[in-house]
């Protein structure tokens, strides 16, 4: 499919276009904020109309980069951008959840405003570009641009203890993918060419692919973020604006993923098999200690916040056993989780905007006064816990059945993640919705209103309806996500026939 | 001889000096204050040589050889020239409100940048030093320059006896080389030292030319006077130090050992490293606990040396082409910054204190905004400009191998990165402290325009480093 203009630019630079819109506005009074309310939520909801059109017109049936754009912009680093079956889903996910954050935001956020919108739109265009670069410097702006734009969203609307949690993330993430940039010079040098295409065919030297693979690790595992790498992580959602917590654990944390996915995999396939057991040791370790960690927490948000690193733990173990079912369900919970862990965010947000309170204990009996949103968390609770018949199930199941069959002791111990999530979810359910609603202070607590509704609706048909019919999305990556297979087995195999043939 | 005395070559040396005596005349034999006046017309001579620089071409040679014109100095020449002048329009504000414009500030920083100018030419170590001198004479008196604040004269006092000593450790070293390869030629004392043949009077030599050099540009160990010359110079004069000198002085070390010393680049390669290693790490460390935004700038200055000797270190093309990008991209960040730093006024007052700064994006948005950029733009965060300077002297780096201090050196711009966000946290997270008088048009100009190359850079920036890659060629 060939258009006249360049669809991809258009979506990911379009809420650029937004945020300059936004700051021509003149003044500070309540109607220049709706003004940016209004101009933020049509941009967001435009620009997922546009990826759409890239979902309808995408060609499930082939491996290669769809909708290329291919520019000059720096000698050999060239502006590239594609996508393929593996990055499409997150381009959409994006661009999903902007309007609901921006929804999420319309009350809440009272002060500020226009810079708020601002920083998100801006947040937006650098999430996007992430998936669809196909050149590695270029990714790299993306991926690391996003800490400007973040680290003012939680500096600036966060909670008590921002400014700690704001520079924690920072320079944690800095720390990491500074790293990463420097094993960029080194493939630069050796391939020279940073052009992804080009990159993922060719053959890096086995001792270098080690120091290459590690380098990418640095980064993606605080991304993801890994144990022991995770401690930013709840630091950050707790002291998050509601929708700046729904962006880290909905989108930013899925870019390790798909790092591993985009480069570690097809790049590095022989550190990848060489270093998969030390990712299994890390994922078990990270659904174990942190489903322990969350049962213990007091905090709505930090628990949630522990069990989505938990949750990385099983995508991370199923993109490592390079099995079909692992490849795809570590694809799948990546999505769900994104869908999911926002979800449940944003169920925090709506009664943290009623009671300014994120402890557990100062709930309780909700379901009595707030039908509707007892019913929205319960879905989502279920599809945390992983029920059969919520998006949970499918990402969960396919990871664990491609860890049997690599390693039936990496899947006994993650499947006991799963009971654990249960425990802690049913158990975060009872105290905040079940039980007698005696607190004085909740007696007048109301339901969702129209807006909210309006924002959780799209969320828990989602997450039902990839339940029951995980079809699109598995369709969509399936033909990618074979040829990465074949692509690593190949060069396996290669590297085998070389290492006999220097055998005496 | 007297035929191939071409001075074309040497027309915006000539002007500027010339210019600089004109003006001299003019501020003494008029009665009336025209310091304004001088202050303008300096700026016009600075933009005249600019000129002249920017449409000669080609590579030629002065003087029996000791003065070059090659795509590298035209390169340096320019953004030497666009900081002084961008200098001196900042400073017109800051002389006006106290008792005018004193007509001997604008002679001496063009004298400087004469120096400068010949220092970036320098093909010979007597027209090294003579270059040298004289910027450095002069600077010692703008540092001076306000003669009754007793940290001024500190200041200039500190400069001037540190600054003595470092120029005697480089003729030290000038006259160690030429001892041991009979020339004071560069390209003669190329050809006379054989990497097999290094001996051990000529790399004490080195070591000694290179400690003057590291003072200048004051580099670890050598930076002692920076954070008491930058605090307690006039806030319009550490602009002037932050931007030019340091730039003739990267250049004039780039052009050394890159020309003169090629065969024993294993030999200066880890003093390079040594040097960006501990300037890079006393940068980043040191300016944690500033209160003091002058003194913040003047350990961030160092650091930032440390990174573009990460370019030289590689000892490559690429790397002197990194090098050229990273001092044009940090002179606009630092003119920018201390555009920001003019404007930090209450009543008539220069408030140096960081906290001051605190809420700004309350009382000041647009200021704060473009501050904010300019600090994760020093602080090497993509998209913004900072970061391709570090791009580039890093990718350098990598491919020569140097891959220790390309890990040690992106990791201490982690800890670098602390003290930057520091001030954005403070602009943006707190609560408002009492406004700054609103920026003067000078400097707002200036600001705006840092700001937005900084912001855009990513969006064509192949230009400077073409432009950057013709200029490196022409040392090798």
């Amino acid at each position: 499919m060939s258009y006249s203009w360049p669809i991809l630019s258009t979506v990911t630079f379009l809420p650029l276009l937004g945020a300059l819109l936004i700051a021509l506005l003149r003044g500070e009074d309540e109607s220049s904020f709706r003004n940016a309310r209004f101009i933020a939520l049509w941009t967001t909801i435009i620009t997922f109309a546009l990826s759409l059109i890239l979902w309808r017109d995408f060609d499930p049936l082939t491996a290669q980069f769809q909708f290329v754009e291919l520019r000059p912009w720096l000698g050999a680093i060239t502006f590239h951008m594609g996508v393929d079956g593996i990055s499409l889903p997150f381009v959409l996910l994006t661009t999903f959840l902007m309007p609901l954050c921006i929804l999420a935001s319309w009350v809440a956020i009272s002060t500020r405003v226009k810079e708020y919108m601002i920083a998100f739109l801006v947040l937006q265009t650098l999430m996007i570009g992430v998936f669809t670069s196909l050149d590695l410097v270029m990714f790299y702006l993306f991926f690391e641009g996003g800490l400007i734009p973040m680290f003012l969203i939680i500096g600036v609307w966060g909670g008590q203890r921002r400014v700690y949690a704001s520079f924690k993330f920072f320079l944690y993430t800095l720390a990491g993918s500074l790293l990463m940039l420097l094993a960029i010079m080194a493939i630069y040098w050796e391939a020279g060419t940073t052009d992804i295409p080009v990159l993922l065919t060719h053959g890096f030297p086995p001792g270098m692919q080690t120091w290459l693979w590690f380098a990418f690790l640095a980064s993606f595992a605080v991304k993801l973020p890994m144990w022991p790498v995770h401690t930013w992580l709840p630091d950050a959602h707790v002291e998050a604006p509601t929708a700046g917590s729904v962006i880290l654990a909905g989108i930013l944390l899925k870019m390790g993923g798909y790092g591993f996915l985009r480069f570690s995999i097809p790049m590095f396939p022989l550190a990848s098999a060489e270093f998969a057991p030390l990712i299994f040791a890390l994922s078990v370790i990270a659904i174990i200690y942190t489903s322990l960690v969350a049962l213990a927490q007091e905090d709505v948000k930090k628990l949630i916040a522990y069990s989505s690193v938990a949750h990385m733990g099983f995508v991370t173990i199923g993109v490592f056993t390079l099995t079909m079912q692992g490849l795809q369900g570590g694809i799948f919970q990546m999505l769900s989780h994104g869908i999911v862990s926002a979800a449940l965010f944003l169920c925090v947000g709506v009664i943290y905007d009623r009671m300014h309170t994120r402890e557990i204990s100062a709930f309780g009996g909700l379901a009595d006064r707030m039908p509707i949103y007892a019913f929205c968390f319960m879905v989502f609770t279920l599809a945390n816990v992983g029920l059969p018949g919520t998006s949970g199930f499918i990402g969960e199941f396919l990871s664990l059945t491609g860890a049997f069959r690599i390693n039936t002791w990496v899947a006994f111990l993650a499947t006991t993640g799963v009971i654990l999530s249960a425990a802690y979810a049913l158990y975060l359910y009872r105290r905040i919705i079940f039980g007698k609603l005696e607190k004085a202070s909740l007696k007048f607590i109301t339901d969702l209103t129209w807006r909210e509704v309006a924002v959780m609706t799209p969320l828990v048909v989602l997450t039902i309806l990839f339940g029951f019919y995980p079809g699109p999305i598995l369709d969509a990556s399936a033909a990618s996500v074979d040829a990465l297979i074949k692509n690593y087995h190949t060069s396996l195999a290669a590297a085998e026939q070389a290492r006999l043939a220097l055998m005496p | 001889m007297l035929q191939s005395l071409n001075l074309d070559t040497a027309l915006p040396e000539l002007i500027l000096s010339v210019g600089a005596m004109a003006l001299l005349m003019l501020g003494v034999f008029t009665r009336r204050e025209r310091g304004e006046l001088i202050l303008w017309l300096a700026v016009l001579l600075l933009v005249l040589a600019g000129l002249f620089v920017a449409t000669s071409f080609g590579t030629t040679m002065l003087f029996g050889d000791s003065f070059i014109v090659d795509p590298f100095a035209r390169t340096l020449k320019l953004l030497t020239l666009t900081g002084a002048a961008v200098a001196l329009i900042m400073s017109l504000d800051y002389w006006r409100e106290r008792g005018g414009v004193k007509f001997e500030f604008a002679v001496l920083v063009l004298l400087a940048t004469t120096g400068m100018m010949m220092m970036i030419s320098a093909n010979d170590l007597i027209a090294l030093y003579v270059g040298l001198e004289l910027q450095s004479l002069a600077l010692y008196v703008i540092a001076t320059f306000r003669r009754d604040s007793p940290r001024s004269a500190e200041a200039g006092l500190k400069y001037f006896v540190l600054g003595a000593l470092s120029s005697g450790m480089l003729l030290y070293g000038a006259s160690l080389v030429y001892g041991f390869t009979g020339s004071t030629e560069f390209a003669i004392i190329a050809a006379a030292v054989q990497p097999s043949g290094a001996n051990l009077g000529l790399v004490v030599g080195l070591v000694f030319l290179m400690a003057g050099f590291a003072f200048k540009i004051s580099a670890v160990p050598f930076h002692m006077w920076t954070p008491d010359v930058y605090e307690g110079a006039p806030t319009p004069v550490t602009a002037f130090f932050a931007a030019a000198p340091k730039l003739a002085a990267m250049a004039l070390t780039v052009r050394v050992l890159i020309t003169a010393f090629p065969a024993v680049t294993l030999q200066w390669q880890q003093i390079v490293v040594f040097l960006a290693i501990s300037s890079m790490a006393l940068g980043s460390f040191a300016a944690i606990g500033q209160t003091n935004i002058k003194r913040l700038m003047a350990y961030s200055s160092i650091g930032h040396m440390g990174y573009a000797l990460v370019g030289l270190a590689a000892g490559s093309a690429e790397g002197v082409a990194g090098v050229i990008i990273y001092l044009a991209i940090y002179l606009v960040m630092t003119l920018g910054t201390f555009a920001c730093i003019l404007a930090m006024r209450r009543d008539g007052h220069m408030i140096e204190d960081i906290d001051a700064l605190a809420g700004l994006s309350r009382t000041q948005p647009m200021m704060a905004f473009l501050l904010a950029m300019l600090l994760f733009s020093l602080a090497g965060i993509p998209p913004l400009a900072g970061f391709f300077a570090k791009f580039y002297v890093f990718l350098a780096a990598i491919h020569a191998g140097l891959y220790a201090l390309a890990v040690i050196g992106v990791l201490l711009s982690v800890v670098g990165a602390y003290y930057y966000l520091r001030i954005v946290k403070l602009m943006y997270f707190d609560v408002p402290a009492e406004r700054f008088e609103p920026m003067q048009a000078p400097l707002a100009a200036v600001l705006g325009v840092s700001g937005a190359f900084i912001l855009l850079y990513f969006v064509y920036p192949a230009p400077l480093v073409a432009f950057a890659g013709v200029a490196a060629k022409s040392l090798f």
